[in-house]
């Protein structure tokens, strides 16, 4: 009933990553910034792509706002996570690094 | 809709419940004190207490805040007998609140058995009293708004907490009082609010408190930020500290408290949650339940809670209004939200519509109505050590005025 909307929103003009809103599967067009491109992975709500090509150590700005750095570099469209940025302040913890019954692989 | 309505209490103070509360003094009288409340069966009797046996001037000004919070119309206090709490001082301040308050020791009442009976007819009593309380028209400018974020994901800072943010400025407009709080999930943000404070020297308190939490949260060896923020979609503590900011609104900063300390006036006020000095009894709040404790010792009649992930808790004392940012969590656990403002996401609401929805929850349980949380009969409690020292004078200009 209301117009197909973008599954990716951009929360602040000064932003080089956009939030996904409407889970995405591997394949999908997007459009980004008027940028065709195809979903490299299944990517989950609240997750961020990548509104440009980004470099490691670039700033990562989301609301405007710094949120970390990145790690390695990463394409247009390209999954901005744990895998590939960082915290300036305090490093982030996986269930793995905690050990126990499930740190195992 | 209904009309909001307070129990008048004789500091002034109206609460939105009428709860009898049963304390244990340590964690040695806990199963008693839970079977008093079990057996009460009553929606308005709930359980709270202290598990230690080890003084702490923290946890005991807590218990006192709580025991005297204006929604709480009678204590009964449970002790073993022979723990550090000094049960007598709490006594004497809940009296002198005018409340009804009876302290039971199961080493002198008989054990396990006796304390149990006595303790339902002392619930009993205590009910009658509290039943006494006068009820009286209750306005907008009188509510205390706590709020908290917990299993937040990467939707929690685009939809549940920028409208908590809206429902909290128009509280703020009004003359209410709103309290936001873990300065652990602020780091990233010092700056940006330090610019909101009333005064200049507020704001470098601000930033203190803030670099204190970065500090602690270091030699802790993990920040607020746990496995699920990251399945989530969130990537670092300050990305999670951006969007737990927003449930802040854009009001000024009119003071920084700790937790218990009660806002001398109306305005947004940011709670310092992290202990003073070296650490030395771990994480600040083991828990989102020990936020939502000190929230409410410092007078937060409800408590709006965001979750992305989906949390299910709500708390002795003062209901819990769950606001759920994720529309796939809503499908999922939609019997514990109160609100579904995953909407935002699929264009089907804006953060004023649910503002505003989240605004009308807070009077409706003002005016009586059951959270979502309390029909479900959470009442989670949880509190730990910790150390503080006073605010300084520059954390409340208001109070001078």
């Amino acid at each position: 009933m209301s117009t197909p909307i973008s599954p990716l929103i951009l929360l602040h003009p000064d932003d080089n990553v956009l939030v996904v809103r409407a889970a995405i599967r591997a394949g999908d067009a997007l459009d980004i910034d008027g940028t065709r491109v195809t979903a490299a992975q299944d990517v989950t709500v609240g997750h961020k792509l990548a509104r440009r090509t980004l470099a490691a150590g670039d700033k990562v700005l989301k609301y405007g706002a710094p949120i970390g750095s990145m790690t390695a570099a990463v394409d247009v469209g390209g999954h901005v996570h744990m895998h590939n940025m960082k915290s300036d302040y305090i490093a982030s913890h996986t269930r793995q690094v905690v050990g126990g019954s499930e740190g195992g692989h | 809709m209904a009309e909001m309505r307070g129990f008048l209490r004789s500091d002034g103070r109206k609460g939105i419940r009428n709860v009898v509360v049963v304390a244990y003094l340590v964690e040695c009288a806990h199963h008693v004190a839970r079977r008093i409340v079990t057996l009460s069966d009553d929606m308005d009797v709930h359980l709270i207490g202290f598990p230690g046996c080890y003084p702490n001037s923290y946890a005991f000004q807590i218990m006192t805040k709580l025991c005297t919070h204006p929604n709480v119309g009678g204590v009964l206090l449970l002790s073993l007998g022979c723990e550090s709490f000094n049960r007598e001082a709490l006594r004497q301040v809940v009296a002198a609140s005018g409340r009804p308050v009876e302290t039971l020791v199961i080493q002198q009442a008989g054990g396990t058995r006796a304390t149990i009976e006595a303790g339902r007819a002392a619930v009993a009593r205590l009910k009658v009293l509290a039943d006494q309380t006068p009820v009286v028209p209750m306005a907008r400018h009188e509510l205390v708004v706590g709020t908290i974020c917990g299993g937040s994901d990467g939707t929690s800072g685009i939809t549940a907490n920028p409208a908590v943010g809206r429902c909290f400025d128009w509280l703020v407009e009004t003359g209410a009082t709103c309290i936001f709080e873990e300065t652990g999930e602020l780091v990233g943000c010092e700056r940006i609010m330090s610019d909101r404070a009333v005064t200049p020297e507020l704001g470098a308190e601000i930033e203190a408190c803030v670099q204190k939490a970065e500090r602690y949260y270091t030699i802790m060896g993990f920040g607020s930020f746990a496995p699920g923020n990251a399945e989530g979609g969130l990537t670092t503590q300050e990305e999670k500290s951006m969007g737990a900011y927003s449930k802040s609104g854009s009001s000024p900063i009119s003071g920084l408290i700790k937790p218990g300390d009660i806002p001398p006036s109306g305005g947004l006020y940011l709670m310092d949650v992290v202990p003073d000095g070296e650490p030395r009894f771990g994480f600040p709040n083991i828990s989102d339940n020990a936020e939502i404790v000190e929230l409410i010792a410092s007078g937060s009649h409800v408590i709006l809670f965001t979750t992305g992930r989906g949390s299910v808790v709500g708390s002795a004392i003062s209901p819990v209004i769950k606001v759920c940012a994720n529309p796939e969590t809503y499908v999922r656990l939609s019997e514990d939200m109160d609100v579904n403002a995953g909407r935002i996401l699929e264009g089907k609401a804006t953060l004023d519509e649910v503002g505003a929805e989240i605004l009308g929850l807070v009077e409706a349980a003002a005016a009586g109505d059951r959270t979502v949380s309390e029909a479900l009969g959470h009442q989670e409690f949880i509190l730990t050590y910790k150390s503080f020292e006073p605010v300084g004078p520059a954390c409340l200009p208001t109070r001078a005025a």
